[in-house]
C-alpha cells in the first residue's frame, strides 16, 4: 500500500491523469478560453472524484461486483448533481456559461477510473486523498492552459484587463484548435522533464 | 423558446463547424485510444452515430413526455445516463441475435459507448437548446457522423505519422493532440458560415 505522500507525487506528476494517463480530457478542454470557468470546472471535478471515491471504497464491500460499474455511476451522478444544484444556486451565471459541462464530469474518465482502480481495494480515508490530489492534477494542467488561452486571447485573467494597451489579442486562443495545440505542447515539455528525470514514458 | 434553424443548416453544421469531437471536446478518451486503429475506429464511429441517433431521440421523448410534465428535471443526469446504458446493453442483445459478423464488428465497442461523453453530451445540448423533434433526429445523426468522419480521418493520419520521424518525447499523445489541433481548425473554418446554436 503506498503512502499519502506518494499518492500526492504521483497523482500530481509521474502519473498526472491529463499527461500520463490522458484520461478525463473530454469535458474540460471546452471550458479553458476562462479561468474562472476552468477554475469552477476544476474545482467541481476535483470533489466529485474525491467524494465518490470515498464512498465507493466506503461502500466497497456490499456492491456485488457484476453491478458494480452502474453503481459507481450513479454515485458520480448523485454527487454531480449535488455540485450543479449548488452552481445554480450560488453562481448562476457561471453555471449557463458551462452549459452540459457540469453534467458531463459524470462521464469524466478520471473520476470512474480512480474508483475502478483505487477505491475498490483501498481504504476510505486514503481514497478520498487519492481523489482529492488527482483532481488536482488535473485542475494544474487545466490552470496553467487556461491562463495562457485566456491571456492572450482575451487580454485578461480572471476577467480583469491586464495587458497593455495596442495588445492584439490572438483570435486563435479563443477558438478550440488551440487547447488541442497547448495541450500537446504541455505534454511534449512534460515528457521532457519527465525523460530527464529518468522515469518511464 | 425553439431556435428557428433551417434544418439542413443544422444537419450540416453539426457535421462540420460544430463537430462534437473538435468544437466541444466530446468523446475525446475513446477517440484518442482507438484512433491507432483504422478498422476499429471505422467500427467504433458507426457504433457512436447509431447509438447517438436512437438515444439522441429517446432522450428527448423522456425529457418532453415525462421529465418535463412530472417535473422531475433535476433527475435528468441519472434518467439520461439509464437510457443510454440500456439502449446500449438491448442494441448489443438484438445485434447478437440478428447478426453474428456484425457482432464480431460493432459488439465489443458498444460497451464503451456508455461511457463516452458525446452520447451524454448531445442528450443534454438537446435539453439547453431546447431542440425539437426533427431537430434533435438531425442534431444527432449529423453529430454521430461528424465524429466518424473525424475518428476516422484521424486515424488514417496517424498511420503516416507513425513511420515519420518524431521526437520520442513528442510521441504518442503530445503528436495526436497537434494532429487533432490542425483537423480542427480545417474544420471550424467554415463557421461564420453556418451557426448551430
Amino acid at each position: 500500500m503506498s503512502s499519502a505522500k506518494e499518492i500526492f507525487k504521483e497523482n500530481l506528476w509521474t502519473k498526472n491523469p491529463i499527461f500520463m494517463q490522458v484520461l478525463g480530457i473530454c469535458s474540460a478542454l471546452a471550458v479553458t478560453n476562462l479561468v474562472t470557468n476552468t477554475l469552477v470546472m476544476t474545482v467541481g471535478v476535483t470533489l466529485v472524484t474525491a467524494f465518490s471515491s470515498f464512498t465507493v471504497s466506503l461502500l466497497k464491500n456490499f456492491i456485488p461486483s457484476r453491478v458494480r460499474m452502474i453503481v459507481q455511476v450513479l454515485i458520480i451522478a448523485f454527487y454531480v448533481i449535488i455540485v450543479d444544484i449548488i452552481l445554480r444556486a450560488y453562481a448562476p451565471e457561471i453555471s449557463k456559461s458551462l452549459g452540459p459541462y457540469v453534467g458531463l464530469i459524470i462521464t469524466n474518465c478520471i473520476i470512474m477510473g480512480r474508483a475502478e482502480a483505487f477505491a475498490l481495494s483501498n481504504p476510505p480515508l486514503l481514497s478520498f486523498w487519492d481523489g482529492a490530489t488527482s483532481g488536482f492534477g488535473y485542475m494544474t494542467v487545466l490552470m496553467v492552459i487556461a491562463i495562457i488561452r485566456e491571456l492572450l486571447g482575451f487580454g485578461t485573467l480572471l476577467g480583469y484587463p491586464i495587458v497593455p494597451e495596442g495588445f492584439t489579442p490572438w483570435t486563435i486562443m479563443v477558438t478550440p484548435p488551440s487547447a488541442f495545440f497547448l495541450l500537446g505542447t504541455f505534454v511534449w515539455i512534460a515528457k521532457i522533464i519527465l525523460k530527464k528525470q529518468g522515469a518511464e514514458i | 423558446m425553439t431556435p428557428d434553424l433551417n434544418l439542413m443548416s443544422l444537419f450540416i453544421g453539426s457535421i462540420f463547424t460544430s463537430n462534437i469531437l473538435l468544437a466541444n471536446f466530446l468523446g475525446m478518451c475513446s477517440f484518442i485510444s482507438i484512433s491507432k486503429n483504422m478498422q476499429s475506429s471505422n467500427g467504433l464511429g458507426i457504433a457512436v452515430t447509431v447509438v447517438l441517433t436512437i438515444t439522441g431521440i429517446i432522450n428527448w421523448l423522456v425529457l418532453n413526455y415525462i421529465l418535463i410534465p412530472t417535473n422531475l428535471l433535476y433527475l435528468r443526469y441519472i434518467i439520461f445516463i439509464i437510457v443510454i446504458a440500456s439502449v446500449v446493453q438491448i442494441l448489443e442483445m438484438i445485434i447478437d441475435r440478428v447478426s453474428q459478423s456484425l457482432y464480431m464488428a460493432l459488439g465489443i465497442f458498444l460497451p464503451l459507448i456508455t461511457v463516452n461523453c458525446a452520447i451524454l453530451g448531445v442528450a443534454l445540448f438537446i435539453e439547453i437548446r431546447q431542440y425539437s423533434f426533427w431537430q434533435t433526429l438531425l442534431y444527432s445523426l449529423g453529430s454521430g457522423i461528424g465524429w466518424w468522419m473525424a475518428i476516422v480521418l484521424l486515424a488514417a493520419m496517424r498511420k503516416k505519422i507513425e513511420k515519420s520521424p518524431i521526437p520520442e518525447t513528442l510521441q504518442g499523445t503530445g503528436i495526436t493532440m497537434i494532429t487533432i489541433g490542425m483537423m480542427a481548425m480545417a474544420f471550424i473554418g467554415f463557421s461564420g458560415m453556418l451557426t448551430v446554436q
